[in-house]
């Protein structure tokens, strides 16, 4: 299969801090690449090198055959890109927003008017299309920037943590838009910090950190890496955790991890719930009181810590934004799917 | 692509980009208020306070009818921070990143924003013209030679307007851009026979007044509105004897470094 996005040695620094270390990517057409990394990991950075905002000090990028460096405008007619902060004109109304993306990529009066009535639609915005959107939501204007990505319905497509911010619900909506994206056919580059979310949407992982891919394959594949699912135990009586932690390695695939603060044992295993039915059997056979017991998938975090043996910063998804730079929402972060007011 | 088709291309870019500035006059409050009622306040604030007080000067006319040219002037070199100062906002919003992932032509963001500035002005130039007319200052000339008036005006600050799309792109800032375009804006302005006759200025002032082009596209306007006393002396300098001929070679000097200079640094800017 052809190749549609290819990266080989960038490097971009910004003074002292290394943001591109030498990354190398390869995403085939018509398949979604989660690059997956916590906050600085270098996913905004790569995204702007693919889409020609950003200059790298060294390296060669080719996205959709046109090389970045060369012909950035003949680039910019083949990809679409929804960046980690929405790139909408505040004060439009949500259909001169996709009307006027439409007459830049010079469709056309006609052709503009139509697709931006028709992506609104698609994005669930047409009740929204005459009002500014300077009263939008965060969720909604997220998806007006995903529709202004869409405009020329490029082959190529770059989305930068499209979900960070949004709150569960909104998330799931996102992830809905997508994946329908996706099943056209459309190349996608995706970034994001949850696990979870590249497990949903991606075909290949790349995780990154430091400005390079420390491990690359499928979800299965980096899940096999991690160790499988998490039991995750909290005790009554933290005098019991060296106990409980013995348990626990009985029935994990690998060390158990002990929090002595929260009373929590954390052990990876690979037979799902039987596991959990037989270790809380064992804590139970001890006399150990269990006052919270789960079984929960791998998050970025285990991932970082089988690869690199430290913790992501960042962990599980969560409603909050998880990026201080994050620009403040007019509106109430949790009312990401709902109608905002102007 | 032909070098026809390329200029169709950014010259429709730079329409979008137009339209879209034109349409916050109405959407944004502080435009509005900018655009329209603070050069409604030059006028009566010059026409009532100054032309009460000041009276009759040695311009031989109506002092109010000799400051009018003056206020519009002012404003719309004043109008010229607006670019610069929606620029810089433009640069630090979102925005411009879809922008600059998008096709178009590299040029039209900036050539965009000094044409809808054209825009602004004209406003602004219409609403002082009715407050003016309203307040007692009359055209005592032709049409088409007030045309040419409010020509000579719209085209200075056309070039004004370049120049301080360079500064913002070089400071980024909208407020610094602000304020730091007052520093230069205030004394040009007003060292200028804006508001005074030249001759009532102490001597380096008067020189740097005569040779100010704020002073000859004032001169300009007053004689194409018919706003000069026939009887008053004739200037002595050569750049208020021929206002339009010296306002335009400084539009073309400005705009000959300003507009290449400005479309680069937007490039750059960008980037980053
Ligand atoms: N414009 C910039 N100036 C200085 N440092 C930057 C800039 N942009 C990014 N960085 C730094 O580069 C690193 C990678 O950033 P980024 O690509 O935004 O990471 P991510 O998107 O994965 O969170 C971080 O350490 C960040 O602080
Ligand atoms: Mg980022």
């Amino acid at each position: 299969m052809p190749t549609a996005i290819r990266a080989t040695g960038l490097v971009k620094k910004y003074g002292a801090v290394t943001a591109l270390d030498g990354l190398d990517l390869e995403v085939e057409e018509g398949t979604v690449l989660g690059l997956l990394g916590p906050n600085g990991a270098g996913k905004t950075t790569a995204v702007r090198v693919f889409t020609t905002l950003l200059r790298p000090d060294s390296g060669h990028a080719e996205v959709a055959g046109v090389d970045v460096l060369r012909h950035p405008k003949e680039l910019r007619r083949r990809i679409g890109v929804s960046g980690q902060y929405a790139a909408v004109d505040e004060h439009l109304t949500g259909f001169e927003n996709l009307d006027m993306v439409g007459r830049l990529y010079h469709l056309g009066a006609a052709a503009s008017r139509a697709r931006a009535r028709e992506l609104l639609e698609q994005f669930d915005l047409a009740h929204a299309a005459e009002r500014v959107v300077k009263g939008w939501s965060g969720g909604m204007r997220r998806r007006l920037d995903l529709a202004g990505a869409l405009v020329a319905q490029p082959p190529v497509l770059f989305l930068d943590e499209p979900t960070t911010g949004l709150d569960p619900r909104g998330r799931v909506g996102m992830w809905n838009v997508i994946e329908g994206l996706v099943r056209g056919g459309t190349t996608l580059l995706l970034t994001t910090q949850y696990l979870e979310e590249a497990d949903r949407l991606a075909d290949r992982i790349a995780v990154i950190d430091h400005g390079r891919v420390i491990a690359l394959g499928t979800a299965d594949e980096l899940k096999a890496q991690v160790g499988g699912e998490r039991i995750e135990v909290v005790l009554l009586d933290p005098a019991r955790l060296t106990t409980a932690r013995h348990e626990a390695a009985a029935v994990g695939i690998e060390e158990p991890g002990v929090d002595d603060r929260d009373r929590r044992v954390t052990v990876a295993v690979d037979g799902g719930t039987t596991d959990l039915v037989e270790l809380l059997g064992r804590l139970d056979r001890a006399g150990i009181e269990v006052l919270e017991a789960g079984l929960r998938r791998p998050t970025l975090d285990d991932v970082f810590l089988a690869l690199t043996g430290h913790h992501a910063e960042a962990e599980t998804p969560s409603g909050d934004t998880d990026d201080p730079n994050q620009p403040d929402d007019p509106d109430d972060p949790a009312a990401g799917e709902q109608e905002g007011v102007a | 692509m032909s070098v026809l088709s390329a200029a169709l291309e950014s010259a429709s870019d730079a329409a979008v980009i137009t339209r879209r500035n034109l349409r916050k006059i109405l959407r944004v409050p502080d435009v509005l208020v900018f655009t329209t009622l603070s050069p409604i306040m030059f006028v009566l604030l010059f026409a009532y306070v100054f032309g009460g007080a000041i009276g009759t000067q040695d311009t031989g006319i109506d002092y109010r009818e000799f400051l009018i040219a003056g206020v519009f002037a002012q404003t719309v070199v004043f109008g010229a921070t607006f670019t610069g100062y929606s620029l810089a906002e433009d640069l630090q919003k979102g925005i411009i990143d879809r922008f600059r992932s998008l096709p178009m032509s590299t040029s039209s963001v900036v050539v965009g924003r000094t044409v809808s500035d054209i825009g602004i002005n004209l406003v602004s130039l219409f609403v002082m013209s009715l407050t003016g007319l309203v307040v007692g200052w009359r055209i005592r000339s032709s049409v088409l030679e007030a045309a040419g008036g409010y020509l000579v005006l719209v085209a200075f600050a056309f070039a004004i307007s370049w120049i301080m799309a360079s500064v913002a792109l070089v400071v980024r800032t909208p407020e610094v851009v602000n304020n730091a375009s007052f520093i230069v804006i205030f004394p040009l302005t007003f060292i200028a026979n804006t508001f005074v006759s030249i001759s009532s200025l102490p001597g380096p002032l008067a020189t740097f007044a005569n040779w100010n082009p704020v002073s000859s596209v004032t001169q300009a306007a007053r004689e194409l509105f018919g706003n000069t006393d026939p009887r008053a002396p004739a200037p002595e300098v050569w750049s208020l004897q021929h206002p339009v001929l010296y306002t335009l070679i400084w539009v073309l000097i400005i705009l000959a470094v300003f507009v290449p200079l400005s479309i680069r640094l937007y490039r750059r800017a960008a980037s980053r």
